[in-house]
């Protein structure tokens, strides 16, 4: 018997009862598409959100306060401990030093608070951050209209305002041709000087949403902190994207100093980028293979299926086998026959699985996009080659049990069987 | 003339849970190329263990089996699988046919096994056209009358030229016309083909056609009526 005679009459067979094999192809199919899905899915929100963590500027590192050996939390999140002291300006002014840091290149310390900002009878709740003229360049922010912050708003501790697209659609309706009206923020009146250029979600939550004021003013007015220099975040640019880890490390050496904190024990945390990056790099990492082993579980299930539908086919055709043995088949010609039709099965449902998790894929992908998520599900050749591979090796190794006790049969046995 | 089946001291023994059954005691006889025997025996004889032991189904407990030069007793189960074969063709009661498979493919299956695959389309078909069947090539099993599947059956058993043919109740599943026919078709095959055939049956009918009956009673040659057999 030949490769190709073998799987004819593989075909011929698993024709002869189309229900039964569709049944079992289906479960392929359903364990198949569930991995490209969800890997596609994994990957794609990877991408997403490696993505927009590259999105919030290059070069970029964070400074707060706080020690790193707690679980990270956010800027200002007030995790430090007793002896912990605030970040403040100083420690800004002594970054932005090129003696001590030449590897920064621009410092932006921002003070944060919430507040309800109104506009005849329309009003918004959002995050309102003291900021420097240096922020603007060092988180890429372009403005869409009107002029940034500058120095003479700084030392005038000027009442202007700078708002991202989504604030303003909020209270104007619209994000254009607003630069000169006058808003309330906390029921104190500020002009509205500048609009930002929509940047999209980020994995921070929507940095749209949000209104700039000059550092002084927030400090004299709107955001009150125990001590008066104090910041809540600091981001530091580096001169360049290698020069990173260095910057982290003269950053760390200037804190420690004028902070007189302890050996190994730091009162505040620089986080870079990478971190970042590294960090969701790996909860989606975990996500992603999360969600292929539950999908695997049910490929596992189809394979199941299979060899249960074989283990029928075998017991039902023990004539056949019998028969077959008598006109001279050998052992390893009924083995082939039963490991080709299960290789045909989980092969057919892996194909058509492909197919179906691409278009799952896709479907989702467009669902994504329709919700505004700036989400693609990426189908990569990996996850096909492995669920290929992954269905074939279910085919073989689930076929295997029944397609020898099959080639065990006694001939005499067999033929004997009603 | 030459032999093609020597049988010496054949013994069967099948263990059912604890008992011992002695299906063959010692059976001990030749067949000449040829010729037409039947194998005759009341129920529980061992006739049917004779026929899967003749046939290279099932190896005999002890004593030396001889096909056609070939000494089968000791050969591993893929060595008997490639003796069926070669040398040994099969016709059930029941048919026995694929119903998937046309009545081409049902003959074409023993040169499937037998690795040929030139020429092995039109040896199907000179097989087919032998028993007359010639234009029921493509009909499928149960699209042929019983008549018309045994003869596929004889077609299938004949297609590797077999040194024998082993007919077991050939005609049982048959009406009495049919199996006359099937009966004739069988032994014209071995007058035309000098085909060696075998035929199990306890129809006393059928035995009085065949040139030779060897009788089984208890697992032993029943040699008490041995000249009635013969013709």
């Amino acid at each position: 018997m030949t490769f190709t005679q073998a799987i004819l009459e593989a075909l011929e067979s698993l024709n002869g009862n189309k229900m039964r094999s569709g049944l079992t192809v289906l479960g392929i199919v359903i364990g198949v598409a569930a991995v490209i899905a969800m890997l596609a899915v994994g990957n794609g929100a990877q991408e997403s959100i490696t993505g927009s963590i590259s999105s919030i500027g290059t070069n970029l590192l964070f400074v707060f306060s706080g020690s790193q050996d707690g679980p990270p939390g956010g800027p200002g999140s007030g995790r430090s401990g007793n002896n912990d002291r605030p970040l403040t300006l100083g420690d800004a002014d002594a970054i932005s030093d090129p003696f001590a840091a030449p590897s920064v290149e621009l410092v932006a310390p921002v003070i944060q608070g919430n507040g309800v900002l109104t506009f005849s009878g329309e009003n918004t709740s959002t995050t309102i951050s003291g900021v420097t003229p240096t922020y603007f360049p060092v988180r890429n922010m372009e403005l869409a209209e009107g002029e940034p912050i500058n120095e003479e708003h700084l030392l005038g501790r000027m009442s202007v305002v700078i708002l991202g697209p989504e604030t303003a659609i909020a209270l104007f309706g619209h994000a254009d041709g607003v630069v000169g009206e006058t808003i309330r923020i906390e029921g104190q009146p500020f002009r509205v000087i500048g609009v930002l250029v929509a940047k999209g979600g980020g994995a921070f939550g929507s940095e749209d949403d949000s209104a700039y004021i000059p550092f002084t003013t927030a400090q004299a007015r709107l955001i009150k902190r125990s001590s008066r220099d104090q910041v809540d975040v600091i981001f530091v640019q580096a001169t360049t994207a290698e020069s990173v880890p260095q910057a982290a490390e003269e950053i760390s050496n200037i804190i420690r100093t004028r902070h007189r904190t302890p050996i190994g024990y730091d009162d505040f945390t620089v986080f870079t980028q990478q971190d970042f990056l590294s960090t969701f790099e790996t909860i989606t990492g975990v996500l992603t293979i999360f969600l292929g082993g539950i999908a695997g579980i049910s490929l596992l299930v189809g394979g199941i299926g299979i060899m249960n539908i074989m283990l029928v086919s075998v017991t039902e055709r023990t004539r056949e086998i019998g028969l077959r043995k008598a006109l001279g088949a050998r052992k390893r010609d009924i083995l082939l026959q039963f490991l080709t039709e299960s290789s045909l099965l989980s092969l057919i449902g892996g194909i058509i699985g492909i197919l179906f998790g691409w278009f799952i894929a896709f479907v989702v992908g467009r669902v994504a996009i329709a919700t505004g998520n700036n989400f693609v599900p990426v189908v990569g050749t990996d996850a096909i080659i492995l669920s290929t591979s992954f269905s074939a090796i279910i085919g073989l190794f689930f076929g295997i049990y029944p397609a020898s006790r099959a080639a065990n049969l006694e001939p005499v046995e067999a033929l004997r069987y009603e | 003339m030459d032999l093609v089946i020597e049988a010496r001291d054949l013994k069967k023994t099948y263990k059912m849970g604890e008992i011992e059954v002695h299906a063959l005691r010692g059976v001990s006889f030749t067949i000449q190329r040829g010729e037409v025997v039947s194998i005759m025996g009341p129920s529980g004889s061992g006739k049917s263990t004779m026929m899967n032991t003749l046939g290279c189904l099932d190896r005999p407990t002890s004593g030396d089996y001889i096909l056609d030069g070939e000494s089968v007793a000791e050969m591993t189960d893929d060595q008997l699988a490639s003796v069926r074969n070669r040398k040994v063709g099969f016709v059930f009661q029941s048919f026995n046919l694929l119903s998937r498979l046309t009545a081409l493919g049902n003959v074409e299956l023993p040169l499937r096994y037998a690795g040929i695959t030139e020429g092995r389309r039109d040896r199907a078909k000179a097989a087919l056209e032998a028993v007359g069947l010639g234009d029921r090539m493509t009909h499928r099993p149960y699209e042929l009358s019983g008549g018309q599947q045994q003869r596929v059956a004889v077609a299938r058993s004949l297609v590797n030229n077999p040194a024998i043919i082993m007919a077991d109740e050939p005609t049982g599943n048959l009406d009495s016309k049919v199996g006359k026919e099937i009966m004739n078709l069988l032994l014209s095959l071995n007058k035309d083909l000098g085909t060696t055939l075998i035929i199990v049956t306890h129809d006393p009918k059928i035995a009085e056609q065949t040139q030779r009956v060897i009788r089984l009673r208890d697992g032993e040659l029943d040699t008490s009526g041995e000249a009635e057999g013969k013709k």
